[in-house]
């Protein structure tokens, strides 16, 4: 009798989970005025400032909204990819609002987690600048409010420069031979700190070239990163990485932080770097030393276009406050709290009229708004770049033609077809 | 009491156990079959997207892609390098331990527990310090400033297999030690009078003698070995250059996990969960046909 119960037990829960798990719809029909707001912000390497402004903000908005409290909590960026998945799956240990960046909005979109969002009523929202605002759009809607942008330009070191009489590059194509001519001279130097996992390094290169890593066509997406200009692009780039200007066993392992790192240390002449890099930048061997300009592209003058990063602030989906929720993304990414971050933080506004502000007191800024100004590019919109991201198809891309286990044809051709197999997905 | 109320009895006694080993094994392998068969991605958990069922579709896929082949490959030698290294390394400390005086054996028992307790990821890190192409104390003591112990994929993998085997040999000293104090005095002294060579009573007193705990300790390692992650997550930065040191767990959480495609990753882990099957079960039939039963 009890092995029948026990078969009978079994055989009723074989049924039941006779499907992988899904989590049910979420109900989004309430609307609480008051209560507590969650939200989540990336924790950084130096919070303080970031927080005082975060909790001026906070008190400001208490102020307006009685019987409502926020609470903030601060989450890493490294593990943010299962963090924002958990809240997916479990709406309840989501939060309301959440600061995510850019790149991730078109996957956390398609997995339902952020909502529209409407910001007609919102006035300030028309001086955005329209490029960075569209990295905050899938398929022409809104899911968030661009809070700060970040780009990329040439950092290099004003004094190696002045002693050997060099001046920075004008074009794309100038900077292989001049850092090879730097380390030949100062062989203890590294020409241009480059890694191999550095992609938004790499990207301008390709999209200077003429490349893109996709194209859309009726709503799907191919990989061109095997089109011949994308290609001459991850060429010019993958010789920065040779033994005469960034030696493949330092710099092929390297993504962004570790190259800058190189510059920081003072053992490299020359990286590429964001705004947010100054203060650390400005905190180690390389300061008062260093100056910025523009990454160069194909022609002198011009300006290889940049990759806009950034981050957003978005209302989830599952939220029980919804118009609290668009009020505080709108207090917290307003013109006021922009400003504030950008002297806290040195983010970079979202708002053309801020971003003029910012950059006519403060010289550094240059040129990152001017390469801001002179146009940006965007990875694809796509859930399935998060995919790739994830799979790290590009970076691997880059140091099979950097290793030389692949020539830049066949590296490319198989990036393409892994691409494509996740847009197909 | 009838042979049919005995069995019921027995099998009383069992249920407990039978239900823990449910709860905690069959349902999990049950679930990661079903996954594997489907395509079960972020969308589809957070309920954004309707389950389809895929059959054999994850399968093909992964058997279809050269590179899991690569990896498989790459992952079945460096376990066994591994292993065969925590064996040899783990068996000669043992039996030096038991000829050591007091003193010295509890100082290597205790370095050893040392290395054993040290958590995966800060043992992975502190020997990434050590190797460090520039102010590695390694370098500088060979005198190789410069030199980087994790680019090319040979001496990334030796240097993972190193650290693999330093965490992993104490288990197997330890293990072995206790086996080898085990062994009864008189068999030894029989052996002696004899007039066996002390090679001789190695060979066919006491490792026969062992072989229940050598099979465990073997065992052990090739499933420990064969599941390596942090290692080389953490030592190879995620793979190495281009992924050249990827293993399956690595290349599993990479492909699947972090891309969210969980219905890949579970076939994954159901083709290394069979893998382990066949090999132990390889291992244990090897064993029992050259020898008395285990």
């Amino acid at each position: 009798m009890r092995l029948k119960t026990l078969v009978a037990v079994l055989g009723v829960g074989a049924v039941v989970a006779c499907a992988p798990v899904q989590s049910g719809p979420t109900n989004t029909s309430t609307d609480e005025k008051t209560g507590q707001l969650r939200v989540w912000l990336f924790d950084e390497v130096n919070r303080g400032p970031k927080e005082a402004v975060v909790k001026e903000a906070i008190s400001e908005f208490q102020g307006k909204h009685n019987g409502v409290t926020v609470d903030v909590q601060y989450i890493q960026v490294s593990s943010r990819a299962e963090r924002f998945k958990a809240a997916f799956s479990d709406p309840k240990s989501a939060p309301d609002v959440a600061e995510f960046g850019n790149t991730d909005l078109a996957g956390y979109v398609s997995a339902g987690g952020f909502s529209e969002l409407d910001l007609n009523g919102w006035s300030e929202s028309k001086d955005l600048v329209p490029t960075i605002l569209d990295t905050a759009k899938v398929d022409g809607k809104t899911y968030g409010v661009p809070w700060f942008v970040g780009v990329r330009a040439l950092y290099y070191r004003t004094d190696v420069f002045a002693e050997l009489g060099l001046k920075p590059p004008a074009t794309l194509d100038e900077i292989a031979p001049l850092a090879r001519q730097i380390r030949q001279r100062k062989p203890e130097l590294i020409g241009i700190s480059a890694g191999g996992k550095y992609l938004f390094a790499a990207l301008p290169f390709i999209w200077a070239n003429g490349g893109e890593i996709a194209k859309q066509d009726g709503g799907k997406f191919t990989a061109t990163i095997d089109s011949a200009e994308a290609k001459a692009g991850v060429a010019k780039y993958a010789e920065l990485i040779k033994d005469d200007i960034c030696p493949p066993a330092t710099c092929a392992g390297n993504g962004g932080d570790a190259s800058v790192e190189a510059f920081r240390a003072g053992k490299a002449a020359m990286t590429i770097g964001g705004d947010f890099n100054r203060k650390s930048v400005d905190a180690s061997s390389a300061a008062g030393k260093y100056a910025v300009v523009p990454l160069p592209g194909k022609t002198a003058g011009s300006i290889a276009p940049a990759f806009a990063g950034g981050n957003l602030l978005g209302v989830m989906k599952g939220t029980q406050r919804k118009t609290l929720a668009n009020e505080f993304v709108q207090l917290l990414a307003s013109k006021k709290y922009q400003q504030k971050m950008y002297t806290a933080m040195g983010n970079l506004p979202t708002f053309s009229d801020v971003q003029k502000q910012v950059s006519d007191s403060d010289k550094f800024l240059e040129p990152f708004t001017k390469t801001l100004q002179s146009g940006t590019k965007f990875v694809p919109v796509t859930p399935a770049w998060a995919k790739i991201e994830a799979q790290t198809v590009l970076p691997t891309m880059i140091q099979e033609v950097v290793t030389g286990a692949k020539n830049v044809d066949a590296a490319a051709a198989s990036a393409a077809q892994t691409m494509n197999a996740a847009f197909a997905s | 009491m009838t042979a049919r109320g005995q069995g019921r009895t027995a099998f009383a006694y069992l249920t407990p156990a039978l239900l823990v080993l449910a709860g905690l094994l069959a349902y999990p392998i049950y679930q990661l079959v079903l996954i594997s068969l489907y395509d079960y991605g972020q969308e589809q958990v957070s309920g954004g997207a309707p389950l389809t069922f895929l059959g054999l579709g994850n399968y093909q896929n992964l058997l279809g892609n050269q590179q899991f082949w690569t990896v498989l490959g790459q992952t079945v030698a460096f376990a066994a390098v591994c292993v065969v290294g925590t064996l040899i390394v783990g068996a000669f400390l043992a039996i030096l331990a038991t000829t050591v005086r007091t003193w010295v054996r509890m100082t290597l028992f205790l370095a050893a527990l040392g290395a054993w307790s040290t958590p995966a990821v800060a043992g992975s890190t502190i020997w990434l310090f050590l190797f460090d192409a520039n102010f590695g104390f390694v370098n500088e003591v060979l005198g190789i400033q410069g030199f980087s112990w994790t680019f090319d994929k040979w001496t990334a993998f030796g240097l993972v297999a190193a650290q693999v085997i330093w965490c992993s040999f104490p288990f197997v000293m330890v293990t072995l030690y206790a086996g080898i104090k085990a062994i009864p005095g008189e068999v030894l002294e029989a052996a002696a009078l004899d007039g066996a060579s002390a090679f001789r009573t190695a060979w066919s007193v006491t490792l026969p003698l062992l072989r229940p705990i050598i099979l465990v300790v073997t065992i052990q390692s090739i499933i420990w070995d064969f599941k390596v992650f942090t290692q080389i997550y953490v030592m190879t930065n995620g793979g190495g250059i281009a992924g050249r040191n990827l293993v399956l767990n690595v290349y599993a959480y990479q492909q699947a996990f972090a891309a969210s495609e969980y219905g890949l990753g579970a076939a994954i882990g159901v083709v290394m969960t069979v893998l382990l099957l066949v090999i132990t079960l390889f291992y244990l039939r090897a064993l029992r046909r050259s020898g008395e039963a285990l």
